[in-house]
């Protein structure tokens, strides 16, 4: 008999309207890197969630080390060495990197915290894994990058045995997600065992020893990674074979929609800094321009700016003509911006609202949602929402009446850029727009972009991706340090050379 | 599936059954607690507290004395109105006392004082009360200061304020507020008839006023735009920011409603005439506690608050028939407080409730699957042969 870390067996979990779970068994070795792959809701968070005692499963066993466990809470979890990184973190928005990072294991001496022993701690194991953090900085001032490394150290900082990292990738930059593919090989050879889920299928050829695949509930199979391919791998999760470059003609960039002229933005993290410094560039209508770099550059903050999330601190910005410098959000919107947020939860959803609701959040004012008394007219909610739904392959338990708190990280993240593009925006402001999405939506969500710039419409796309930028923009802009510090030319440009303006290298 | 259990998951049935579980629960505490103090009467006793008004030996009576219950339901239904509609937008007003002296305090003075009609008595009491509600807001909105926090800083500031104005409107001995019935009779709310119908001059339009506050407010919640802007907010401030609400102005409309629906629940109750302010008073009305009780009895919505406000003044007014020769005064008072902290369970047994029909319905399915299994298996077996 093989010598299993972890084994699920037969795990079957339902949830209203879904079996999230049907009858899967997963088998983790001591030592391995096991990759978890399958489309949006296919029921990956599902399954690592109740491995790590979130929920209960209906049907089916767990074992550790050959032997059957009861995993009730996460305090069981951690006491049988188990440790997660979530898709959505959870870490405590008004506290320390430090203070989440000890939370629940806190070092004391008769009650009283030691904290300087845990920064030691921490601080050794932020230099042995390159996972750099500040550790006094508070989790909502940084960049999701830093969370991210915030929620590995946690795991790190409690000695975990077994690791669940559940889409760890999504939010990092290319450098960020090499230095973690080596940790995680690092981890795994000192004997960790690793459940790894990604939609890239790059990264698990490169790191995982072996790779299961569910889809829409089932399992489908596991396979060796050595003997298979990335085709194979996303035909097993798809059913069919997937482009990984949308075809697109070149641009016929036309009217200036955006422009941009010197504008700064004040950071929230560094009080004398500026996040984005007297930045300038214009978007014309039929083009995708992207800014690339690094996280934490000033990207954020500058669509910040453009969308009025935030006040500019000086500059100026036209769109269509107008100066929209100090326009409400809700205008710009009614003229014709759309802004797919990067952070689909503190920004693209009220959790606790339907689906239906959330996809009408930019329009439910218009007419078509809200009569002249002011009564909201539901049964065109409901039928817009059926559309966007069905057109952009939302899914979720119940429909447009699941809580958007219910449905899977890509499933949201479908239904706020379905609710984005079908807005016709004459920009679309897309920040990260396919972060946590299956290749097979990836696909669709690159080709609907594509259509929108073919139909006359301006496209300013903000990716961390190399590949994404690579294949989809029509200029690229790279930001270091808040400015912007290269223009570059998709086709006769190398991603080495992006990499080097990223890094600060190099500046035209 | 089960038949069953559809129905117990609906929302509203399980706030349905959860309450009247707590009131239960309540009423057994609320007797054993009697029967502690002294076994004898304890049955009769509470039996009286449930009775209420139908203690009274004849119909005339029974039914002015219901009609004083509903007197005090209203301002309750209010207070009850005011917490559930901020809950519901995310925001805890435990500020409703305080509103409520606040409508109190100008109904009386513009009452009295300024002799102005019942009408405009009672816009400048909601008035009042939308104002310290806005301050809360404003408070909360551009400074992040917490409205639980403020909320009872100016509970005690209105108290005393509403002490200090209505010096002016006391009766010459004592230290209670005038009668505004002989004093300002054209400030006493008009009954419309009502009076006759229930025999009781107290009785106004103070009670269907409160009850179509509840449905207008179970309509703004549930069926506007305005009500869709405030539950988002109320749920993700970044997120209604995000799609171009006005975040800051739909937190203070929030407390502006609440804190009016308080003070219009404290003006109705003084404009009836019913009782008289104490200017001595050194602790704020229970009311606005009773509110957040009746509140979540009703499973905060709008139309169940009008029935467990009813409740609990039911039970608050029938503490009146304990006998005194078995207990002290304050058992009226103890029993319906601990029948009123028993209602605050209501979301705590739904959560139970909960539990317990996904574990049935898993052991449900559970044996489903296999009865589909072994059935599966004979066929199979059938198709062979
Ligand atoms: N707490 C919940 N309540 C109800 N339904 C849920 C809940 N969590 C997940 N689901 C449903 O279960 C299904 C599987 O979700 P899960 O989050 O496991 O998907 P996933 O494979 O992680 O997808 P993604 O790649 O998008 O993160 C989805 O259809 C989702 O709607
Ligand atoms: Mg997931």
């Amino acid at each position: 008999m093989e010598n299993y870390a972890i084994e699920m067996l037969n795990i079957t979990k339902r949830f209203p309207g879904i079996i999230a779970n049907d009858n899967i068994t997963l088998q983790l070795r001591k030592g391995e890197i096991h990759a978890l792959l399958g489309e949006n809701g296919a029921g990956k968070s599902t399954l690592m969630s109740v491995l790590f005692g979130l929920y209960q499963p209906e049907e089916g066993v767990i074992k550790k080390d050959g032997k059957v466990v009861k995993i009730n809470d996460p305090n069981d979890a951690n006491r049988l060495g188990i440790g997660m990184v979530h898709q959505h973190f959870k870490l405590v928005e008004c506290f320390s990197v430090l203070d989440n990072i000890i939370l629940g294991v806190e070092p004391n001496t008769a009650g009283f915290l030691q904290k300087k022993e845990a920064r030691e701690k921490v601080v050794a194991l932020s230099e042995k894994y390159g996972l750099q953090v500040d550790p006094d900085a508070v989790i909502e001032d940084i960049t999701v990058g830093m969370q991210q490394r915030t929620e590995i150290l946690k795991m790190l900082y409690r000695e975990n045995e077994i690791l669940i990292f559940d889409e760890p990738t999504a939010v990092l930059t290319p450098q960020e997600i090499e230095e973690l593919m080596q940790i995680m090989k690092g981890l795994a050879k000192e004997g960790k065992s690793i459940l790894f889920i990604s939609h890239k299928l790059n990264e698990i050829m490169e790191v995982a020893d072996r790779c299961t695949v569910l889809r829409k509930g089932k399992y489908i199979g596991t396979v060796e990674i050595a003997g298979t391919t990335k085709e194979e791998l996303s035909r097993m999760m798809v059913g069919r074979d997937v482009e990984f470059v949308v075809p697109k003609d070149p641009a016929k960039p036309t009217d200036v929609v955006l422009d941009v002229q010197g504008i700064t933005v004040a950071s929230k993290s560094h009080k004398h800094k500026n996040a984005v410094n007297n930045v300038s560039f214009q978007v014309r209508k039929g083009e995708i321009v992207c800014i690339a770099g690094i996280d934490g550059n000033g990207q954020t903050e500058l669509v910040y700016g453009i969308s009025g999330l935030e006040p500019l601190k000086g500059g100026r910005i036209e769109f269509l003509g107008q100066d929209i410098t100090k326009m409400p959000i809700r205008k710009r919107s009614t003229m014709g911006m759309s802004h797919i947020p990067e952070d689909r939860h503190k920004h693209g959803l009220v959790l606790d609202y339907t689906l239906e609701n959330n996809i009408v959040l930019q329009r439910y004012f218009e007419p078509e949602f809200t009569n002249a008394a002011g009564f909201l007219r539901k049964d065109n909610i409901r039928k817009y929402a059926e559309r966007l739904i069905d057109e952009y392959d939302v899914r979720s338990g119940q429909g447009p009446i699941t809580p958007a708190r219910a449905m899977s990280g890509g499933n949201q993240q479908k239904a706020i850029i379905a609710r984005e593009i079908d807005k016709d925006p004459k920009l679309l402001i897309a920040v990260q727009p396919t972060r946590g999405l299956d290749v097979g939506a990836i696909e669709f969500i690159h080709k609907q972009i594509v259509k929108h710039r073919d139909a006359g419409n301006a496209v300013l796309l903000v990716s961390l991706e190399l590949e994404e930028v690579m294949s989809l923009s029509d200029r690229i802009l790279v930001m270091y340090e808040g400015e912007i510090v290269g223009e570059l030319d998709p086709k006769k440009t190398t991603v080495e050379e992006m990499g080097l303006y990223m890094a600060g290298a190099k500046r035209q | 599936m089960n038949k069953k259990n559809p129905l117990l998951r609906n929302n509203g049935v399980q706030t349905f059954i959860t309450s009247i579980i707590c009131i239960i629960l309540g009423l057994i505490v609320g007797f054993a607690a009697l029967w502690i103090i002294n076994a004898d009467g304890a049955g009769q006793a509470i039996l009286g507290v449930i009775k209420n008004f139908f203690n009274k030996p004849t119909s005339a009576t029974r039914l002015q004395y219901f009609g004083q219950t509903l007197v005090k339901t209203a301002p309750l239904l209010l207070c009850s109105l005011s917490v559930l509609f901020a809950y519901k937008v995310g925001l805890f007003n435990i500020g409703v006392a305080g509103q409520y002296c606040l409508g109190v305090m100008m109904a009386i003075y513009s009452g009295y004082v300024w002799k102005l009609p019942w009408w405009a008595c009672l816009l400048l009491g909601i008035i009042a009360g939308a104002a310290s509600g806005a301050l809360c807001g404003l408070l909360k909105a551009y400074f992040n200061v917490n409205v639980v926090i403020s909320g009872i800083m100016l509970n005690w500031i209105s108290l005393y304020g509403t002490n200090l104005l209505l010096q002016a409107a006391k009766e010459k001995t004592g230290k209670d507020t005038v009668r505004l019935l002989s004093k300002a009779k054209q400030a006493v709310l008009p009954s419309l008839g009502l009076d006759k119908l229930f025999g009781d001059k107290y009785v106004t339009i103070a009670i269907p006023l409160a009850i179509i506050m509840a449905v207008l407010i179970w309509i703004l919640l549930d069926k506007t735009k305005l009500g869709f802007e405030l539950k988002a907010t109320g749920n993700n401030v970044n997120a209604a920011k995000y799609c171009g609400m006005k975040e800051n102005r739909n937190i203070i409309l929030t407390m502006v409603i609440g804190g009016g629906l308080a003070a219009m629940g404290g003006a109705l109750y003084y404009l009836s005439d019913y009782t008289q302010w104490n200017v001595n008073a050194s602790s704020v009305p229970g009311m606005g506690f009773n509110g957040i009780a009746a509140a979540f009895l009703g499973g905060l919505n709008p139309l169940g608050a009008i029935f467990s406000s009813y409740f609990i003044t039911h039970i608050t007014d029938g503490g009146a028939y304990v006998d005194l020769s078995h207990y002290c005064a304050q058992i009226a008072d103890l029993i319906s407080a601990v029948i009123i902290y028993l209602c605050g369970f209501v979301l705590f047994f739904k959560t139970l409730i909960n539990n317990r029909l996904r574990k049935a319905e898993e052991r449900f399915t559970a044996k489903e699957r296999d009865a589909v299994k072994a059935a599966e298996v004979k066929s199979e077996g059938g198709n062979q042969k």
